[in-house]
Order: structure tokens, then C-alpha cells, then sequence
């Protein structure tokens, strides 16, 4: 095995290890996504035929936001006891480490979604008229559009001040197209009325572009201090 | 170059002037939409420098991070500020011309959210830039320009999808123009590239200067720390 593998394996094992030891992330990201789906159902009084037609857009704002809590969190670890600053003058290659976070935070996010579907559909009384199980491969690539970017402008945001609230105002506009693709995928999904098809090829589309982006700039990023 | 400054400030205010003359004079009035398609003049022109100076700070930002020079980040900030000032002129024009012409403010056709969209990356641009603390702030905002620029086809492709309401270009298509009105068109596009050239050349220079303003003051205190107190 590689150098860069190991490290990879390396890293993501610590962060998973740290994770299930303390449940941080996990446990903020579930509540404020169960918020998010209890305060939408107030504002919007969904009857099913109209929920149908809504829960792509909600399923996944709720999930944008609850990631954001996650992603916040990424590097903030590392700060402690100057990891990062040992990272980098090791030899170690960066993208390991980006790649080590990003599938992380992947592990997180996915593991949230998870745990939310089931409210969702009981509380909106969901049935996918359209196939179900592209619906799987919609929550896999819209998760990896969502984290990859994520993990990517978490290590940007956290130098500036007010990092936290620098996090969303970097990755929102950015993650437009990729939003918008999950959204109408799920939402045609759901309500059986459109293919998926053109919304699953754009998804694949932005996952490719930004993964790529984002491992050949990563190493100014996190030398950039 | 310091020559060329005052030269291009001139031809722009004789263009800009001779371009409203055109616009509110010369140009006859559009049949069925009456004066307020007079807007168009400077709608698009100015959605045309502003995605020039996108552009331009693409260019910038690549420039930076391949040869690390300071120049060309002045004027990736510059071409991101005045850029930013164009796209809201646009999407402030564009909204007084649909209410009497579609009989609504906003839509969410392809054109309009993808203005819409390139504002908002190039906002939080200059909030990154803004809030940053660190002293690569340069990095760290070429790389998020980059990010910008690759977004921008997905971000078309996205809205493409959806119904196209605004009009389709009509220079180069098959409906047919008065002369006076492409000539019209055709001064104010010169004359707002002119513009946008100028001012972004005046908020360059501002940047250079207040750059090399900073890195004396920080010279002279190291050098005089008493009478830096």
C-alpha cells in the first residue's frame, strides 16, 4: 500500500475512532436536521400530495444545514496541539489528508441521512411513485457534492475570523447547481412525474469537476498560513 | 502607461455622453414596449463588462497562484469589485424593465438566476477576502475565484433545464433591428467597456498604492520603533 493510502486510512481511522468515542458531530448534525424538518412542517402545513411535490427541496436543505455543523467542525481538531502545523512541514502528501477528511465527513453526513429518512417519510407521509433505488444513488453523489466542497472551504473559512459563519457564505453559492440537481432529482423521484436521468448525469458532473479542483488546489490551501 | 489613464478617461465621457445622446435621442422608440426598452442600452452593456471583468479576474487569479505576483492580485480585487458593482446594475435594470414589459418583477429563467448566481460567488469573494486573516489571503481567494469559474457551467446547465423566458439575443438572430437602435447599442457597448475598463484601472491603482502605503508604514515602525509610539 501506498504511502498516501495509509495516511489516508490512517487519518480517517483517528476521526472515526474520535467520533464514535464522543458523538459530537453526529449528535448536533441529528438534532438540528430533526429541527429543520419540525419547523419546516409548521411553517408549511403539509396535506401528502403537497408534501410530495416539496420533500425533495426540504430532505435536502435540511441536510445542507445539518452538514454545515459537521464540516464546521473538520478542522478545528487539528488546531489543537498544532497538528496541522506538524502535517505540513511532514513529507506527507496533502491530498491524503483532504481525501481522509472528506471521506469522513462523507461517513458522517451519509450516516445522518440514514437516520433521518425514516422521520422524514413518517412525518410527510412519503412513497416514491417514481424508482425508488435511484433515489440511493442521488443521496450518494449529492452527499459526496455537498462534503467534498464542504470539507474543501472549511479549510479556506477557517482562516478568516468568524470562521463558523464564513463556512456557509462560501459553500451556499457555489453549491447552487448541485443543490438545485438534487432537488429536482428527488423531487421527480418522488412524485413519478419527470426522469431523474439529466439531474443524476449533472450531479455525477459536479462531483468529478470539484473533486478534481479540489485535489489539485488543496496543497496551496493548507500551506497557505 | 501612466499617459494612457487620463487618455481613456477622456474617450469614455465623450462616449458615454455621445452613447445617452444615441440611446435617449437618436434611437427610435421600440414599437410595442415604448421608451423603457430604452434600458437596454446600458442593461447590456453593462452585463457584458461585468462578465469581462470576471473574466479578467479569473485570469488574475491564475496569474497569482502560477507566478505569485502582487500586480495581479491588485487587479483581481479590482476586477472583482467592479464587477460586482456591474452585475448589480444589471439585476437592478433588469427588474425595472420586466414589471410594464412581462408584468413581473423577477423570474427564474436561465439568464436572470444565472446573474443572480454569478453575484452571489463573487460577493462572498469579497467577503472572503474581507474576513480573511490570513496573510495569504491572495491564495486563498485565487483559489475560491477558481472554484467560481469552474461553477459557472454547471450553474447554466442547471437552470438550462427550465424554461427560457428572457429574450433571445437579437443581433445575430434572425429578427431584424432599426439601424439607429444597433448603432445606439453599439456606442454604449464600447463606451461601458471603456467604463468599466477605467474604473477598474482606477481601483487597481487605488490597490497598488495602498498596498505600497501599508509596507512602508510597516517599514518605517520596524526601522523607527520610537517614534512609532
Amino acid at each position: 500500500m501506498s504511502i498516501g493510502a495509509t495516511l489516508t486510512r490512517a487519518t480517517l481511522g483517528k476521526d472515526l475512532r474520535l467520533e464514535w468515542r464522543s458523538k459530537d458531530a453526529i449528535n448536533s448534525m441529528l438534532f438540528f436536521a430533526l429541527l429543520v424538518v419540525v419547523i419546516f412542517s409548521f411553517s408549511f402545513d403539509p396535506t401528502a400530495e403537497e408534501s410530495r411535490r416539496i420533500a425533495g427541496g426540504l430532505v435536502w436543505v435540511a441536510f445542507l444545514f445539518a452538514a454545515v455543523v459537521a464540516l464546521n467542525q473538520t478542522w478545528a481538531r487539528e488546531l489543537r496541539n498544532q497538528v496541522l502545523d506538524a502535517y505540513r512541514v511532514s513529507p506527507a502528501p496533502a491530498n491524503s489528508l483532504f481525501l481522509a477528511k472528506t471521506i469522513g465527513n462523507f461517513i458522517f453526513v451519509a450516516v445522518l441521512e440514514m437516520l433521518m429518512t425514516p422521520v422524514f417519510i413518517v412525518f410527510y407521509n412519503l412513497r416514491a411513485i417514481g424508482p425508488a433505488y435511484q433515489l440511493v444513488v442521488v443521496a450518494l453523489l449529492g452527499t459526496w457534492a455537498l462534503v467534498v466542497n464542504g470539507t474543501f472551504f472549511a479549510a479556506i473559512s477557517f482562516r478568516t475570523r468568524s470562521r463558523e459563519i464564513m463556512l456557509p457564505l462560501l459553500l451556499f453559492p457555489i453549491s447552487i447547481p448541485s443543490l438545485l440537481a438534487m432537488v429536482q432529482a428527488t423531487s421527480s423521484i418522488l412524485t413519478g412525474e419527470f426522469s431523474a436521468k439529466f439531474w443524476i448525469v449533472l450531479l455525477a458532473a459536479y462531483d468529478v469537476v470539484f473533486t478534481m479542483a479540489s485535489l489539485f488546489l488543496f496543497e496551496l490551501v493548507l500551506n497557505a498560513e | 502607461m501612466k499617459r494612457a489613464f487620463p487618455i481613456l478617461a477622456i474617450l469614455t465621457a465623450v462616449l458615454l455622453s455621445y452613447g445617452l445622446y444615441q440611446a435617449l435621442v437618436v434611437a427610435p422608440t421600440e414599437r410595442t414596449m415604448g421608451d423603457v426598452q430604452r434600458i437596454f442600452y446600458y442593461h447590456v452593456p453593462s452585463a457584458w463588462t461585468a462578465g469581462v471583468l470576471f473574466f479578467v479576474n479569473f485570469l488574475a487569479s491564475i496569474t497569482y497562484l502560477i507566478w505569485r505576483n502582487n500586480k495581479a492580485d491588485a487587479l483581481a480585487v479590482a476586477s472583482a469589485e467592479v464587477g460586482v458593482v456591474f452585475c448589480t446594475v444589471v439585476l437592478v435594470t433588469g427588474p425595472i424593465w420586466a414589471k410594464p414589459v412581462w408584468g413581473i418583477w423577477w423570474t427564474w429563467d436561465l439568464r436572470l438566476t444565472l446573474t443572480l448566481v454569478l453575484w452571489l460567488i463573487y460577493v462572498s469573494y469579497l467577503l472572503l477576502r474581507r474576513f480573511s486573516t490570513s496573510g495569504q489571503t491572495p491564495v486563498i481567494a485565487a483559489v475560491l475565484a477558481i472554484f467560481g469559474t469552474l461553477d459557472i457551467p454547471l450553474v447554466y446547465f442547471s437552470i438550462w433545464f427550465f424554461r427560457t423566458q428572457h429574450p433571445q439575443p437579437v443581433i445575430g438572430g434572425g429578427g431584424s433591428i432599426d439601424p439607429r437602435m444597433l448603432h445606439a447599442f453599439l456606442v454604449n457597448l464600447i463606451a461601458f467597456t471603456c467604463f468599466g475598463a477605467l474604473v477598474c484601472w482606477s481601483r487597481y491603482r487605488l490597490e497598488v498604492v495602498r498596498r505600497d502605503v501599508e509596507e512602508t508604514q510597516a517599514l518605517e515602525s520596524l526601522l523607527e520603533p520610537r517614534s512609532a509610539r
